[in-house]
């Protein structure tokens, strides 16, 4: 085990893996992030906690997943590498690994200019594939980016930060073969797990999992798709609209508008594209995220027949294995 | 070339008003070529400066004159003399112009009368557009002679992001996504093959993040 994160437990016993998403507040309310945590606990593996997602200004990664992991459940921190040079990505590895937090999760960032802090100076030190890179040779290698050894003193042990690194994917923007070189990329640098960009589109997904497969790429790491239940067609029409990277049928849109219930079509929605994906080749799990709406999660990991999720810290072969 | 934009004309009657002899100093050769600030921009600024000063019922000495270059000090000193009778220089040079008057005039206010933007080209009439951030150490052989480091927002050298649509860059759908500009042009001269590795991370101590630069070559040096 590189990391002994549930996370890690689940997908290296072959389970189908459920990532929720908590979203931390934009004030400093610790029993929000609680309260939203207890929603996931035993329905999900690990719950993502973003990184001030769409560059606004939120409880930072780090605080809200120690606040989840005290409440029951195991947090993927998020980091973008729009807020911190290498210095600040390697000493908040540190310090995650050091308050029990053991999955990150590696991304660029929304651009700041998109955020409530638009004047604001963007870090861009270094890319994500870089920064996986970076992160499994911490984990590996007990090394820093400059060589120096992760130990107390030239006698002492080696404290490497025991993390399971995960980075991200969009299936949904052009040029497709592209998209596939860069997963490559993000593969060699060593990352363990991927999650997708939101499915909405799923001949479009198809075609870039169709491709993942092709190159082999699902055998050297897991591969969650992202999901997200939507509470009316407003929602679709205003992400296919303003959110980069994403790509949403009519078909769909025209679906939740036509619903009597559009919050129910919206789970059912989410449910069916679920069963979907259980089925496809090359996946491993799937991620549920929301926008605000956590509460949901439950019932979809239900209806989506997800239930009940491996207890934590449950042993897995490979685990005894190893031991 | 660098490339400037014109500061507007109340910022600058704010700032030059306790002057009454001010000397407006356009630049020969970049800011020339980008309309910004070479001999039509200083007689413009000039005029409209005592225009304005007009208007708030002051008579101000406001004289233009332009120099083959700011950034040098033996055309500065073809200027000495009218310089020197200034109570205030504007200068519509870039930053380094603006800096090299400041050095030479020691004791006399300094402004600009410019926005530098960047190192860039004219792409279309009346459309500049930015092509280097002058990093340190340039490695766009490996992109197809396309900067990802100027022209990516996020400076990513293993792209795109995530936010890149339809060649498009997530912070402006008008401007193209770099690494789409990379990948055709990669694809384009047979070297594709480049996408395929990991970029090394930047040495950003050889850019201005390592401090203020200075080069000195022995071999030129008197």
């Amino acid at each position: 085990m590189k990391a002994s994160s549930n996370l890690e437990k689940v997908l290296t016993a072959g389970q189908f893996a459920v990532t929720g998403e908590i979203g931390p507040p934009k004030s400093v309310d610790a029993q929000l992030i609680r309260d939203k945590a207890r929603l996931l606990r035993g329905v999900v593996d690990a719950a993502n906690i973003t990184d001030n997602q769409t560059a606004i200004v939120r409880v930072c990664s780090m605080a809200a997943a120690k606040i989840v992991l005290e409440d029951g459940v195991e947090p993927v921190m998020q980091m973008t590498c729009r807020d911190r040079n290498r210095i600040a990505l390697q000493s908040d590895i540190l310090g995650a690994a050091a308050l029990g937090i053991k999955n990150i999760l590696c991304l660029s960032g929304d651009h700041q200019t998109l955020g409530n802090q638009p004047d604001a100076k963007g870090a861009y030190d270094i890319d994500s594939i870089q920064f996986v890179r970076v992160a499994v040779r911490m984990r590996n290698e007990g090394k820093l980016l400059c060589g120096e050894e992760l130990r107390n003193t030239k006698k002492a042990d080696l404290l490497p930060p025991r993390i399971f690194v995960g980075a991200a994917a969009n299936p949904f923007a052009p040029p497709l073969d592209f998209r596939i070189l860069r997963l490559a990329k993000k593969v060699a640098a060593g990352a363990d797990f991927i999650q997708t960009q939101t499915i909405f589109d799923m001949n479009l997904f198809k075609r870039w999992l169709g491709k993942i497969v092709d190159a082999g790429l699902h055998e050297k790491v897991a591969i969650l798709g992202g999901v997200m239940p939507v509470k009316s067609h407003k929602a679709l029409t205003y992400m296919k609209e303003s959110v980069a990277g994403m790509s949403i049928p009519d078909e769909l849109i025209k679906r939740m508008e036509q619903a009597s219930d559009p919050k129910e079509e919206g789970v059912k929605v989410c449910v069916e594209l679920i069963q979907q994906l259980r089925e496809l080749t090359g996946l491993r799990g799937v991620h549920i995220s929301t926008v605000e709406w956590e509460s949901i999660i439950p019932e979809v990991a239900k209806r989506a027949g997800l239930l009940p999720r491996p207890a934590p810290g449950e042993s897995s072969p490979s685990e005894t294995l190893s031991a | 070339m660098i490339v400037a934009t014109r500061k507007n004309v109340r910022e600058l009657k704010q700032l030059l008003a306790p002057y009454q002899r001010i000397a407006v100093l356009g630049c020969g050769t970049c800011v020339t070529v980008c309309l910004a600030g070479g001999e039509r921009e200083a007689g413009m600024m000039a005029s409209a400066l005592r225009m304005a000063s007009r208007l708030d019922g002051v008579e101000k000495d406001i004289r233009d004159l332009t120099i083959e270059r700011q950034c040098d000090d033996a055309f500065i000193d073809e200027a000495w003399k009218s310089l020197d009778e200034a109570d205030a220089i504007l200068s519509l040079a870039c930053g380094a112009g603006v800096q090299a008057l400041a050095h030479r005039f020691p004791g006399k206010p300094v402004f600009p009368g410019v926005d530098t933007q960047f190192i860039g080209i004219l792409e279309e009439q009346g459309i500049w557009a930015e092509k280097c951030i002058a990093c340190g150490h340039c490695r766009i052989g490996s992109y197809g002679a396309i900067c990802p480091v100027t022209r990516c927002a996020k400076h990513i050298l293993n792209g795109p992001c995530g936010g890149s649509h339809d060649g498009k860059c997530e912070v402006n759908p008008d401007t193209d996504c770099a690494w789409q500009l990379i990948y055709d042009r990669l694809k384009a001269i047979g070297e594709e093959y480049r996408m395929e590795e990991i970029a090394p991370l930047a040495d950003w101590s050889l850019s201005n993040e390592g401090g203020c630069r200075k080069i000195i070559r022995e071999d030129q040096r008197i």
